[in-house]
């Protein structure tokens, strides 16, 4: 039922996808002025991987399809690139991002359940996403489903609370069919995740609370299948995937630099921005 | 409809207590019904429901925010979450939880906050909930509901399980008086009137009820005839029954266990300025947090009481 078997792209049309989705987000966050490029482009390839690189099982004609796999942006300021997926998988019409931000329109500033086609819980409020894709893995395993629940968190996301509760109640309900991933930019708002709150070691916290961990490079491609496979075969353990990406990823003035975490590029930057992104072409 | 004499009033079970009893009933008929608790589930009573369905009982530890979130979940694949913990517990730690992930989707969540008001007694201030009225209340789409006694409460249960949507139900400590029939005709957003009168309306709910048709008892020996309303829904108000008792008797008293502010007081004093203004005293805490104690100490200390109610019924018919 789901879109995931046929014809999985290679790498190259992979990385050529998640340069697709930067161009998309960048654009709609300009077109707004206004959103959060930084924590965007640092998820690229993860959500690339995710929904275009087979592991996604889903159906985007119905979005509501109760054996789907689950995806739950709980970094919800990252949705631009989420938006975007979804847009490419065929949720909504492409056009339909242009209108990020914008009264009347279902590209919400963070992610709205019930909206947005695709978008599986309200984010925004850091920390709840990995307690809600609890409740979706309890509920299949109620149901004998086999549906797994993915959750994107961002690094500064995991100072929360709610986080390790979270944690410790997946782990100690060895609740295989979830699957954590970090986006770990070393970023957040008012700076360095290292210098405001560290969270190392935060492998090894996972793992203290019976979590199964992989790390991975989050910008390569290969390497992010790699562990979402691991991941998918991995049982009696949650699985948490720390994904070391960099912040503002693919554009050169926004790589670390935290100025670009919630500010959008004026038009002279989107165009230099595009540019790197396109080689070749400032158009699509 | 019923008149009650003075001391006929038979003491029932705790509405926690029944409040299990009712779980535990939906979960033979409905596999979806699935509970949570956060390490208080003997107290709460979602242990009736738990030792019968361990599978689908899930005893999460100290983790409301947590168990919100799981809730938010679990709704969202098809489940019927009741969650429960102390009142004070599961909105004020679990609130923003409850926020996003049951009032912003309009997800069908029920939350059960036991406990409720100050009658949990000796425990003291932490563990009061006194402002869980309001905090529910301010979440759209929520229906906010005190059920009276343990009839009430069973009729409730079936109820937020029937509602598609967000439910909050107080639960509470003590036994409670029995002031409804076993076969109460409930539904949410509909006041019962356990006391008709023309005189003046108390509007109560929770153990307030069986204080009011106390007090309408001593008020009718000086011939003050109060109709008693079991407002147990505080959203959605039941605007009918306000704006008809407000045209048939002309004077309220609002009586609850729970702060002066976002309380049943505010909502049946905001409907009533739309739909037919008279004047009205409130019995409740007011502006203040209790102490420890015993709960008919309490009660009787901070004016939640019949008497209190006489009194400030006196005050507002001198006011018409």
């Amino acid at each position: 039922m789901g879109l995931s078997s046929p014809a999985t792209p290679s790498v190259e049309q992979l990385e050529s996808i998640a340069r697709r989705l930067r161009v998309h987000a960048l654009r709609a966050i300009a077109a707004a002025n206004s959103g959060h490029p930084g924590g965007s482009l640092s998820a690229a390839e993860i959500v690339t991987a995710l929904y275009f690189g087979g592991i996604l099982d889903h159906d985007p004609r119905h979005p509501e399809w109760p054996d789907r796999d689950r995806f739950i942006l709980s970094k919800g300021h990252g949705v631009p690139i989420l938006y975007a997926a979804l847009a490419e998988r065929g949720y909504f019409p492409v056009d339909e991002l242009m209108m990020l931000r914008q009264v009347n329109s279902r590209m919400q500033g963070h992610p709205v359940q019930g909206v947005t086609p695709g978008i599986e819980a309200s984010t925004g409020s850091l920390g709840q996403g990995l307690s809600i894709g609890i409740g979706h893995a309890m509920a299949g395993r109620l149901d004998g489903k086999h549906f797994r629940t993915y959750v994107l968190l961002g690094d500064g996301e995991c100072q929360e609370g709610q986080v390790w509760e979270a944690a410790m109640c997946a782990g100690n309900y060895e609740l295989d069919t979830l699957c954590a991933i970090v986006d770990y930019n070393r970023f957040q708002l008012d700076g360095p995740v290292e210098d405001i709150q560290s969270l190392e070691p935060i492998g090894d916290k996972f793992a203290s609370f019976k979590w199964n961990v992989i790390e991975t490079d989050g910008h390569d491609i290969a390497g992010v299948l790699h562990a979402l496979g691991e991941a998918r075969d991995h049982r009696g353990t949650p699985t948490c995937i720390i994904a070391h990406t960099v912040k503002g990823k693919g554009v050169s003035f926004m790589e670390h630099n935290n100025e670009f975490h919630g500010k959008a590029p004026t038009a002279e930057q989107l165009e230099v921005a595009l540019a790197q992104l396109q080689p070749g072409s400032n158009e699509e | 409809m019923s008149t009650t004499t003075k001391y006929s009033l038979k003491m029932g079970r705790a509405t926690r207590e029944a409040y299990g009893d009712a779980l535990l009933e939906l979960g033979r008929t409905n596999r979806d019904i699935v509970a949570i608790d956060a390490d208080l589930a003997k107290s709460t009573f979602s242990w009736t429901f738990g030792k019968h369905f361990p599978e689908r009982f899930f005893n999460l530890g100290i983790q409301e925010a947590n168990m919100a979130g799981i809730a938010s979940g679990l709704a969202s694949s098809g489940k019927i979450p009741f969650i429960s913990s102390f009142a004070a517990f599961a909105l004020c730690k679990g609130f923003d939880q409850l926020r996003m992930g049951a009032a912003y989707p309009q997800l069908n969540v029920k939350v059960a906050g036991s406990h409720g008001g100050i009658s949990i007694g000796e425990d003291g201030v932490s563990q009061q909930s006194v402002e869980d009225i309001a905090l529910a209340c301010a979440l759209p789409g929520f229906i906010v509901c005190i059920p009276a006694d343990e009839h009430a409460m069973r009729a409730a249960v079936h109820a937020a399980a029937a509602h598609q949507g967000p439910v909050y139900l107080r639960l509470g400590r003590p036994k409670a008086a029995i002031v409804h029939d076993p076969g109460v005709e409930f539904a949410f957003g509909r006041a019962i009137t356990v006391r008709d009168g023309d005189s003046l309306t108390i509007v109560a709910n929770g153990l307030l009820v069986a204080q009011a048709l106390m007090a309408a008892d001593r008020l009718s020996d000086r011939g003050i005839n109060a109709r008693v309303l079991d407002m147990h829904t505080i959203k959605p108000i039941d605007s009918d029954a306000l704006e008809r008792a407000s045209r048939e008797t002309g004077a309220f008293v609002v009586a609850e266990e729970h702060l002066h502010y976002g309380g049943l007081g505010s909502v049946v004093a905001a409907e009533l300025a739309r739909v037919g203004p008279a004047p009205i005293e409130f019995v409740n805490l007011g502006d203040r947090y209790a102490e420890s104690g015993k709960p008919e100490d309490l009660m009787r200390k901070y004016g939640m009481t019949a008497e209190a109610i006489v009194t400030a019924a006196e005050r507002v018919l001198r006011r018409r």
